[in-house]
């Protein structure tokens, strides 16, 4: 199957500094693709460059197999690109439903919201990624837990017909039980034929839920793993010290 | 915009049946749980009115007649009205120190263009005094979100500047009168008994059918709803209150125009900040301006509009102070106005945070600090008692906000 999102020899630097050097990375719809790598490898400058915030200097990106060039986080989510921010980007003082639909709400008549129909929809959002652990779709976020507002922010994110749904570290500061939930979810959301991109440094958690396994380090891919064929041990000498499998820029073959 | 995900599965999980029209037992619950994370509501506010209410019949037995209430109703209606466009402000968390002296520059304009030979019409001269007020506004919006600079300085520049305004614009004869009837008649107007009545009637109509309509809507929806009796609870409170108002007035001159004048501003500003995308991106900025920028919503654009409505209001409640006065003379917008007019909606239980807070939250204010200030008077006390009064009010309803704040800290909120 084609990749949904594919990017070919994308770069970016700020000032003298490279921060992506001809980078691959793809992912398909139903998989499950974890971006790994240190600290200033780089995974972040990718997310925020393939939904537009700083766009790539050169190299490709396609859409559904179409060469495309997104200019902005509008952009990427009319074409069904979301991201999940580490700080889920809620406002803690409006219930779930206004969150869920907060800059997209729907309007009945020529102003008055459309709670009725909010509200159904983000039940139903929810239910379909049983999510079950809220006690009402109408309490303010700031009375729920962590793994509650992870979920709120990810039925967010795919309630619009989302494609690839992009998760920046979502397990981070979560305890043992909300970070199995997280997972789940995440498993979920690949049943359901997204394509999810999981940045994580938690590398246990990524061999749970991940399909495949894309290294970054210093700016440049490392290599592309299949996560059944591969061990935690191999994954963090590649993020470390690992030599690039192929020079940066040829084309896959 | 895209199209919502249709899912065809029933939802099956426990959150639908939890939340819809839930049994009398489980609403008591979900409110206690409500007040003991310090989520009170108008609660504090309603006893302290009572609370007053007694203190003063009981050293006064003029305090609870028709007459004084009539009183009361006039006397705070432009506090009431500044204080509305002063909700919005707090709710993003920001602060208005210049609607003292925009009322009175709106009131200054109004007056002057209605003096004899020259005098505009009435509508005229309204219309123009509130868009004038509400440019005010736009230009210290565009000052504090363009220029980034902190609205507690702009607005305070703009305290200084329209005072001066005001000063220069009515020189020195020290006083504008008003003739202008209509005009007059904003808050010296008092309907007949039987007009008195259909208003009274119409507002139940109104306020009845659209909370039916809304919650056999939401039933029909299978959304979550309050029980029926709860519903049924709420119409009857309010029938019964507007019925009792309507009745103690009629006792004396009859109800107020200035009164359904400001039932009307409360109905209309209550459903833009509740019901509108505006109102919903009001309270989203004040609870995380991050958040609702990186939503899309033009954070701007929304601030702008906000101190625009401030700067309004402010105008509005200028012109009915005005009114009330039959003329502007050199002190209109001075002495506590600006403090009272933000002591209000504080004390009525908005959050000086920003994010949380309701537009009745400036009419309960303003009743408590109108009430306090009319019983000391009718008690023959001095300013200075007065000022103390309202005073320790406004530090108790600041105390309850923090407190409630804590607690919602405490229930995993930041």
């Amino acid at each position: 199957m084609a990749p949904i999102l594919e990017l070919k020899g994308v770069s970016k630097s700020f000032g003298a500094v490279q921060a992506l050097q001809k980078v691959d990375f793809e992912v398909k719809s139903g998989e499950v693709m974890a971006l790994v790598g240190d600290n200033g490898a780089g995974k972040s400058t990718l997310i925020k460059s393939i939904v537009g915030i700083h766009p790539f200097d050169e190299g490709t990106v396609f859409f559904e197999g179409k060469k495309t060039t997104i200019h902005g986080p509008r952009e990427a989510a009319a074409l069904g690109i979301e991201v999940v921010y580490q700080d889920l980007a809620l406002a803690d003082n409006l219930d779930v439903v206004a969150n869920m639909f907060l800059g997209r709400e729907v309007v009945r008549g020529l102003w008055s919201l459309d709670e009725e129909n909010m509200e159904e929809a983000a039940i139903r959002t929810l239910d379909s990624l049983s999510v079950s652990t809220l006690r009402s779709v109408r309490q303010p976020v700031a009375s729920l837990s962590g793994g509650q507002r992870q979920a709120i922010a990810v039925a967010k994110a795919v309630m619009w017909n989302s494609k690839v749904v992009i998760l920046d570290e979502p397990t981070a500061a979560l305890g043992v039980a909300q970070t199995s939930q997280v997972l789940q979810l995440v498993k979920t959301l690949r049943d359901k034929g997204l394509a999810v991109v999981i940045i994580s440094h938690n590398l246990h958690d990524v061999f749970e839920v991940a399909d495949r396994i894309t290294v970054l380090r210093l700016g440049q891919c490392v290599t592309v793993f299949e996560a059944a064929e591969t061990t935690e041990q191999e994954v963090v000498y590649a993020i470390t010290a690992g030599k690039h499998s192929k020079v940066p820029g040829m084309v896959n073959s | 915009m895209s199209e919502v995900n249709e899912t065809p599965s029933v939802p099956q999980n426990g959150l639908l049946e939890g939340t819809n029209a839930p049994s009398l037992g489980t609403y008591a619950k979900n409110y206690v749980r409500r007040m003991r994370s310090g989520d009170m509501g108008s609660l504090p506010i309603i006893l302290g009115i009572i609370v007053i209410a007694i203190i003063f019949q009981s050293q006064n037995e003029h305090y609870l007649t028709p007459r004084n209430f009539v009183n009361l109703i006039v006397q705070m209606a432009g506090i009431t009205t500044i204080a509305i466009g002063v909700v919005f402000v707090l709710l993003l968390g920001e602060i208005d120190l210049s609607v003292g002296y925009v009322s009175a520059v709106s009131a200054v304009f109004l007056a002057m263009r209605l003096r004899p030979p020259t005098g505009w019409p009435w509508t005229l001269a309204i219309i123009a005094a509130l868009l004038f007020a509400a440019a005010i506004g736009i230009i210290q919006g565009a000052f504090i979100t363009k220029a980034k600079l902190p609205s507690f300085i702009v607005t305070l520049a703009g305290l200084l500047v329209w005072n001066g305004v005001v000063l220069i614009l009515i020189g020195t004869g020290g006083t504008v009168i008003i003739q202008q009837p209509v005009v007059i008649g904003i808050a010296n107007y008092f309907l007949s008994p039987t007009v008195g009545w259909l208003v009274g009637i119409a507002a139940i109509l109104f306020f009845t059918i659209n909370h039916l309509r809304r919650w056999r809507m939401r039933q029909y929806r299978s959304v979550s709803s309050e029980p029926l009796l709860i519903v049924i609870l709420q119409i009857v409170t309010v029938v019964a209150l507007i019925l009792a108002v309507v009745y103690v007035a009629n006792q004396d001159r009859g109800v107020p125009f200035v009164g359904v004048l400001l039932l009307i501003l409360l109905v209309v500003f209550s459903y833009i900040a509740a019901r509108t995308r505006f109102g919903r991106y009001v309270y989203a900025i004040g609870g995380s301006e991050e958040s609702a920028r990186r939503a899309g919503i033009q954070v701007d654009r929304i601030k702008i509009l906000v101190f625009m409505v401030s700067s309004l209001m402010a105008g509005m409640g200028g012109i009915v102070l005005a009114s009330r006065l039959r003329s502007v003379d050199t002190a209109a917008g001075g002495g506590n106005l600006l403090l009272m007019s933000i002591a209000a909606p504080v004390i009525g239980g908005t959050s000086l945070f920003g994010g949380y807070g309701r537009v009745m939250s400036a009419l309960l204010g303003a009743l408590v600090i109108a009430s306090i200030e009319n019983g000391m008077g009718l008690l023959g006390l001095s300013a200075g008692a007065k000022f103390i009064i309202t005073g320790l009010v406004l530090l108790a309803a600041v105390l309850i906000d923090a407190i409630t704040r804590r607690g919602r800290e405490q229930f995993g909120i930041s």
